[in-house]
């Protein structure tokens, strides 16, 4: 079985599949890739299912060498990568000879970078899922963020090496956007025309605390109208819920699975993966659309993910 | 007395189902009784469940199922809830050392309450709460309620960082911290109980619908117990 050994682990690098769905009656949210677009196809350019495991870097990309050699590829944003010194271009599959060393650089824009490798990670599924949920310290590798030192084992390959790349255009169409879109959320009608206005209108910075739990906003605050006594609730991947002291915090892959605050708007599900390359101090604003826009856009996005000029070979 | 039901679209893939805007055992009881029959009869596209006081929050793959289809069959199972039989509750005694360094907030509670730290361990222990549902972070659960005479607000500024086995109360709840989370709730003890284990059978100590009572035990009893 060939291996990846970790010799540096970057600022937060964690193994990620697309999650747990199912066990919400127990507390546990799904976790999973922050941008599970690009792990998706990060996944097809090695010729893995889709929901293979891969490793996630966050602002800062680790350094990895390869005893065996296999076959990989980044997506995500563009860390500036080298093998052994030269560069790799991201969006495409490359081959690893045996001992060679990868070195994953800072973000250079977004904020999560996706390493996979064909075979996936292998490690032991927790619920059904190797994503690390790093609050609980469960799945993952040893329910944590990754070492220098952490050897990572790889499934079972086969076959042999192809090079694909994604199509230029796919890649724009799947763009991070800085505007998100957003339906109403189960409290929006708590918040006053003004409050809604000034929230549809106002630019958003995402505070320095943000990580995969949720990222906390900082802008003109949003007033509540009617202080409804607001009783704990079951809560949706990308809700914008609103503190007292009216700073939107958008839910997100390792949510809490019940809140206390209201929600005024809930990010569009083909728009999460822009959340998730989101970094402290970048800029958004929120855009409202209907349920059936929210819809469209997700079976426009799966087509693509689906279609045939997504991968050039 | 499902009637009532409110149907309210949360996100473009889930919709909540509210019992009611009150917690009352009524609307308990028709939360777990439609969680049960989603769990025996699930629905073919929903991916996850989220119960809760009064209401069960669904998610859904809006690709096979859209929040209106998703409703008329909510409301076949919301005719058939009457029916469904709830297990029932386990009793669980979760042994619980107060104050000192393992609750820190027992002194000041008991000052806002105006009564001694002794009387509001012997209030907390002096109730068998139910366990409203598990949410927040895995295992958490949401036991009520708690007497009035202890009932006092959250934390203006949530604690960064709580540790594991504490035991808090906030308004009309009382709870037990899993895992070292960021937390809100007034802590008054902490107990040597691992209230998740992913390796035991159910993983969770408490379960929806349980009974649980809280012990106190000596400092001695809790390093007796944690090292067991």
């Amino acid at each position: 079985m060939s291996v990846i050994q970790v010799q540096s682990p970057g600022l937060l690098t964690t193994v990620q599949d697309l999650g747990r769905e199912g066990f919400g009656p127990l507390g546990i949210s799904p976790s999973g890739a922050a941008d599970p677009i690009s792990l998706r196809l990060g996944n097809r350019l090695v010729a893995n299912a889709e929901g293979a495991a891969g490793l996630e870097m966050t602002l800062l990309g680790g350094t990895f060498s390869f005893p065996d050699g296999l076959i990989l590829a980044l997506t995500g944003s563009d860390f500036g990568a080298t093998l052994d010194g030269s560069v790799v271009d991201p969006w495409t599959s490359i081959e690893v000879r045996t001992g060679q060393t990868l070195r994953v650089g800072p973000a250079r824009s977004g904020a999560r970078c996706y390493l996979c490798v064909h075979g996936g990670i292998a490690v032991k599924p927790f619920l059904g899922s190797a994503s690390t949920h790093i609050l609980s310290g469960l799945g993952g590798f040893e329910g944590r963020a990754l070492r220098k030192g952490d050897v990572l084992h790889i499934g079972s390959v086969s076959g042999t090496f192809r090079k694909r790349t994604i199509a230029p255009q796919a890649r724009d169409r799947l763009a991070p956007r800085q505007t998100l879109r957003v339906t109403p959320g189960p409290q929006s009608n708590w918040f006053s025309e003004s409050s809604l206005r000034s929230f549809y209108s106002g630019i958003y910075r995402v505070g320095e605390q943000s990580n995969r739990m949720g990222l906390r906003l900082e802008g003109a605050p949003v007033t509540q109208s009617s202080g409804g006594e607001m009783i704990t609730e079951g809560v949706s991947l990308g809700a914008v819920q609103v503190t007292h002291a009216g700073l939107p915090i958008i839910l997100f892959v390792e949510q809490q699975t019940t809140g206390g605050y209201p929600k005024i708007a809930n990010v569009i599900s083909a728009d999460i993966h822009c959340v998730g390359q989101l970094r402290p101090r970048d800029e958004i604003r929120f855009e409202q659309v209907t349920l059936e826009t929210a819809r469209s856009l997700l079976v426009e996005q799966e087509e693509l993910m689906a279609s045939a000029e997504l991968i050039l070979e | 007395m499902t009637d009532g039901a409110r149907f309210q679209s949360a996100s473009d893939q889930s919709l909540v189902v509210y019992f009611g805007e009150k917690i009352t055992l009524d609307s308990h009881q028709h939360v777990r009784q439609l969680l049960r029959l989603l769990e025996l009869e699930p629905i073919p596209g929903v991916r996850n469940l989220h119960p809760a006081y009064c209401s069960l929050l669904l998610n859904f793959d809006v690709l096979k199922l859209s929040h209106d289809e998703l409703e008329t069959i909510l409301r076949r199972y919301l005719g058939r809830l009457e029916d469904v039989c709830l297990p029932e509750p386990r009793r669980i005694e979760i042994p619980v050392s107060y104050g000192g360094e393992f609750g820190p907030d027992l002194d000041e509670v008991a000052t806002i309450c105006g009564i001694t730290p002794a009387q509001v361990i012997g209030l907390h222990a002096s109730v068998t709460y139910v366990a409203y549902f598990l949410g927040f972070v895995p295992g958490f659960a949401y036991l009520g309620e708690l007497p009035d005479a202890l009932a006092t607000s959250r934390l203006a500024t949530p604690r960064r960082s709580v540790p594991p086995g504490s035991v808090g109360i906030a308004g009309k709840q009382t709870g037990v911290y899993p895992f070292a989370t960021p937390g809100g709730w007034r802590l008054i003890g902490r107990t040597p109980m691992a209230m998740f284990r992913p390796d035991r059978s159910g993983m969770s100590v408490v379960s929806i619908g349980d009974l649980v009572r809280f012990t106190p035990v000596s400092r001695a009893q809790f390093v007796a117990l944690e090292n067991s």
